[in-house]
């Protein structure tokens, strides 16, 4: 007779170094040197915009933290759950228009219209989503690719929102903070954008060590093993994509109110989705720190090459990037992030298990 | 709207459809053999199409002439790429195949655009120009002699990969790359081959278009995105789909932006993915 499954259990029961790993929390401890770390860089952030204290300066941080807030947003989808959306644009675009709208028209905060937005997003998500994350992720990526192409052209046509002119937002002087438009600095945006992205990185870090994101992430390594194991793919796909549309609509709505002009070239194109997708994947797709990463690469390097060239920096940092990505894919597609993980360099900041053991 | 010019929609749309079906057949080729989208197919077309304007006007070559020219650099384009890049994602990730060719994509684009700015250029008195009147239908000669020429690239690929023996081992590795190698056809060298003639193919498209289209750095993204279309239409890997798809295609978009607004065109071409891919997703043809 086979031994039983409850034999086994007996045998674990009675591995202390089984049952230690068992019973270990799955968040890391940071070490002290860690902790350290962390709250600096947290001083910093918070120092930043008083330390330099120019228009331009506090533009460039908030660039990557919208940057990085969408990156992380299309991580969740493809980092994590390993569906490629190239389309991705769209739902920034939705809540852009979302509450843009609602603000220019009919002078709905842009908080609610930001909740809105969301919701829309979402449900854009639902509706694609459904049929098309059944395809094959080549398949899945041209469909997503047609589809926000399609999206723009009839946001161009629509008329009831501006056409090709787009929505121009009323610059508004009373109650700053309810109607989500400081004309006097660009602090209180550089607060809000860091906060949105915290937000969505604290989202992003607990997901990793929830349930879904464990489902996640067996889908995109092998969804026929997943589903064997009772896994619903379709759901967890789907709600992997509302999630990531949800953030993105987040992004496009402070998109909206800090530059208080959208159109559909502007908020829909492809050029977009594509720079989301280059930083997630430079940075580390399906980690963290990896959109951090590369927002922080590639923002700077975008500005530092239009003052260099001039006009629209000779799309010299395209070049870079798209070179760098081709490098990255071939020889090295965990990205930054993965470098950072292969050199062991994680060690620095977190509490080791097995050397306190030892 | 006259019968007239629903004729000449139609007519205009399958010249142009035999552009369109090149070019797919370039990528459903490469699909076929190692199940890679190019999605810098486009780019290369851009670059074959900015080879014949340079021709034309450094050395005042016209594109009917440089066109051999062309087709080979875009040949070797397509070795070097599959030398450079392809040969070491052939078993990487899915997200790693596409972000390659993607990222080539991005790089080629914004090279094009760093040396050239994204001016649009064309091609002034080339050397077929002026337009036929066939039965009160018009028609450019660029676009009959592009059409045309692409019709014979499209013979000449289809008589190349069914008649000759290294077409029957393309074939052969396309279907399965085990059995093939083990009748002693090497892999690696199919491989590239498939990328010489899919980039060749999309080279000659190319030049022909210089005659009567817009050369600039975005111009590829558009013809890519209907090639894809076109591809899942007719099946990845099936070169007769890729004709029918591209002819298919061609029709639609001319008797599209006729019939409704000429603005709408692309998204009746959409559309028509979305179904297809949807309801069949091995396409109308499937395999070769």
């Amino acid at each position: 007779m086979p031994p039983s499954v409850s034999a086994w259990a007996i045998h674990a029961e009675q591995e202390p170094a089984l049952q230690a790993a068992l019973a270990e929390p799955l968040r890391p401890r940071l070490s002290l040197r860690g902790k350290l770390a962390a709250v600096t860089g947290l001083v910093v952030l918070l120092a930043y915009p008083f330390v330099f204290n120019t228009p331009f300066a506090h533009h460039m941080m908030i660039l990557i933290f919208l940057y990085a807030l969408m990156a992380q947003a299309w991580n969740i989808l493809a980092g994590y759950c390993g569906q490629i959306s190239l389309g991705h644009a769209v739902f920034f675009g939705i809540g852009a228009y979302s509450s843009g709208f609602l603000f220019a028209t009919y002078h709905i905060s842009p908080w609610l219209g930001m909740l809105v937005g969301m919701v829309i997003a979402m449900a854009m998500a639902l509706i694609i989503g459904i049929p098309t994350l059944r395809l094959r992720g080549h398949y899945f990526a041209i469909a997503t690719l047609v589809i926000g192409e399609s999206v723009q052209i009839v946001f161009q046509r629509w008329e009831f929102v501006g056409a090709a002119s787009g929505v121009w937002l009323p610059i508004v002087r009373e109650n700053p903070l309810l109607n989500f438009q400081f004309n006097e600095s660009k602090i209180p945006y550089y607060f809000i954008a860091l906060g949105f992205l915290v937000l969505v990185c604290l989202a992003v870090a607990y997901l990793e060590r929830s349930k879904a994101g464990f489902y996640f992430r067996a889908i995109r390594e092998e969804p026929e093993a997943a589903s064997s194991l009772g896994i619903n793919v379709s759901l967890y796909k789907v709600l992997a994509y509302m999630l990531s549309a949800a953030f993105m609509a987040m992004a496009g709505s402070f998109y909206a109110q800090y530059v208080l002009v959208i159109d559909p070239e502007t908020v829909f194109p492809l050029t977009l989705s594509i720079l989301v997708l280059l930083i997630a994947v430079m940075g580390g797709v399906g980690t963290l720190w990896g959109p951090i990463i590369g927002a922080a690469v590639l923002v700077p390097l975008s500005e530092a090459t239009r003052i260099y060239f001039g006009g629209t920096g000779g799309t010299v940092d395209l070049m870079i990037y798209g070179g760098l990505i081709v490098l990255i894919c071939v020889f090295r597609p965990s990205g930054v992030f993965g470098l950072f993980k292969d050199w062991h360099l994680g060690h620095l900041f977190r509490k080791d298990k097995t050397h306190e053991h030892a | 709207m006259t019968r007239e010019i629903i004729i000449q929609a139609i007519i205009s749309g399958l010249l142009m459809g035999f552009v369109y079906a090149l070019i797919a057949a370039g990528l459903s080729l490469i699909f076929g053999l190692m199940e890679i989208v190019n999605f810098a197919h486009g780019e290369f077309m851009m670059m074959s199409m900015f080879s014949a304007f340079w021709f034309w006007a450094l050395f005042g070559i016209d594109p009917l002439y440089s066109l051999p020219v062309g087709a080979l650099l875009l040949a070797l384009m397509g070795l070097a790429t599959h030398y450079g890049i392809i040969r070491h994602i052939l078993r990487a990730s899915m997200l790693a195949q596409i972000c390659a060719t993607f990222g080539l994509a991005i790089f080629l684009r914004a090279l094009a655009q760093f040396l050239w700015t994204p001016d649009f250029r064309t091609i002034q008195h080339p050397l077929v120009e002026g337009r036929v009147d066939i039965m009160g239908i018009f028609l450019g000669l660029p676009q009959i002699v592009a059409s045309a020429g692409c019709l014979l690239g499209f013979t000449a690929l289809f008589l190349f990969i069914t008649r000759t023996e290294t077409g029957l081992a393309l074939q052969a590795t396309a279907q399965d790359r085990e059995a093939a190698s083990l009748m002693g056809i090497p892999t690696d060298r199919m491989y590239a081959l498939g990328w010489m003639i899919g980039s060749a193919c999309v080279g000659v498209a190319g030049v022909l278009l210089t005659t009567f289209y817009f050369v600039f750095p975005e111009v590829g993204f558009q013809f890519a995105l209907i090639a894809y279309v076109a591809v899942a239409l007719g099946g990845f890997g099936s070169i007769l789909g890729a004709l029918f798809a591209g002819l298919l295609i061609g029709l639609l978009e001319s008797v599209g932006g006729v019939l409704f607004d000429p603005s709408y065109k692309l998204l009746v071409i959409f559309a028509l993915y979305l179904v297809v891919v949807f309801f069949r997703p091995q396409g109308l043809f499937g395999r070769f």
